[in-house]
């Protein structure tokens, strides 16, 4: 795709998320206020992650992996212990980087 | 004291932000790194940290782009991604209703998770005064200069981290992190293993639809296992 389409695409993208901020900031009393919409609201952020995260986990180099013998498998199992216990996100990706690196160095 | 005077809620918001730049600035070096590996030029990298604004939508986006999507999915997936902000959206709109329409485009365009989650306290809690957004426009303020700044520094590195370091994992780590946190109730948990399931065979799917319709398939499930949560949140 050329420059031009790259530039538009991305103006778009920052238009849309620009708008989903400023959403309720802006129109909160045209917009309906519905208990169903703020549940549906409350299950994207677990579902859209766990999509974003299912690939980086069990795709290498765009082969499905999904056997004991993908080090990254084990190595999101090691950070998703650590993210539980500590609730904070810079332990997780250093306890994540640090089982992949051993496992690594250890399968190599 | 300039108690509640702008610019002891512009520095109290800057303060507030500044432990959460540990968190994003790495991120920020990462994804530099990442939108060039998947093909963006610099310029469009850089760019799209102010064009975008909101940095696991950015990854998609850099992703979705190295994959040749089409447009329309593209735009309709950073949506999703970042659809949660309509949440955030909810919970300050009480707080800047009397403010001029610059200040609400401004702060809309601040609006990311880390601005929120430092300010939301503040706003809450602390004392309703009348420049209390300055708190928020100091959280967002600084979380952009250090998304801009690591996202230049990711770019200019660049090419100088080897492959074999593996530093892409870090973004999954980052967005299991998030996960984690984001995760409350039984039903949660389920909607993000259906739509971590379901987006391996949905990878397939023409146009690069996959992560729309697992995201899609994850909150359909977390919304019908809802009945089933022991509590009420």
């Amino acid at each position: 795709m050329s420059t031009t389409a790259l530039l538009l695409t991305m103006a778009a993208c920052g238009l849309v998320t620009f708008l989903i901020r400023l959403s309720f900031i802006a129109f909160g009393r045209y917009l309906p206020d519905d208990p169903r919409i703020e549940a549906f609201l409350g299950y994207v952020p677990p579902a859209i992650l766990g999509a974003l995260i299912g690939p980086e986990i069990f795709m290498l180099g765009g082969n499905l992996n999904a056997t004991p013998d993908n080090p990254r498998l084990w190595a999101a199992l090691v950070a998703l212990l650590v993210a539980r216990l500590t609730r904070s996100v810079l332990p997780t990706i250093a306890a994540g980087m640090a089982a992949l690196w051993a496992i690594q160095a250890w399968l190599a | 004291m300039f108690d509640g005077a702008p610019r002891a809620e512009f520095l109290g918001g800057v303060r507030a932000e500044l432990p959460l730049l540990l968190g994003v600035v790495p991120f920020g070096l990462i994804f530099g790194v990442l939108g060039l590996a998947a093909g963006l030029p610099g310029w469009a990298v850089v760019l799209s940290s102010s064009l975008i604004f909101a940095g696991s939508s950015q990854v998609v986006f850099a992703q979705l782009w190295g994959g040749a999507t089409p447009p329309p999915v593209m735009v309709a997936t950073v949506g999703v991604v970042n659809l949660r902000h309509l949440l955030y959206s909810a919970a300050v709109t009480e707080y800047l209703r009397e403010l001029p329409w610059r200040w609400k485009l401004l702060l809309a365009y601040l609006l990311t998770d880390e601005a929120f989650a430092a300010a939301i306290g503040r706003l809450r809690d602390g004392p309703a005064t009348a420049h209390r957004h300055w708190f928020l426009c100091g959280t967002g303020f600084t979380l952009w200069s250090g998304w801009q700044l690591s996202t230049l520094a990711g770019v200019l590195l660049g090419t100088a981290i080897p492959e074999r370091w593996s530093l892409d994992f870090s973004i999954a780590l980052t967005f299991l992190a998030l996960l984690v946190l984001s995760v409350h109730r039984r039903s949660d948990a389920w909607a993000a293993i259906a739509a971590a399931a379901v987006v391996l065979p949905a990878l397939a799917l023409p146009h690069k639809l996959g992560l729309l319709v697992a995201a899609g398939v994850g909150i359909a499930v977390g919304m019908f296992m809802r009945r089933f949560d022991r509590e009420k949140p």
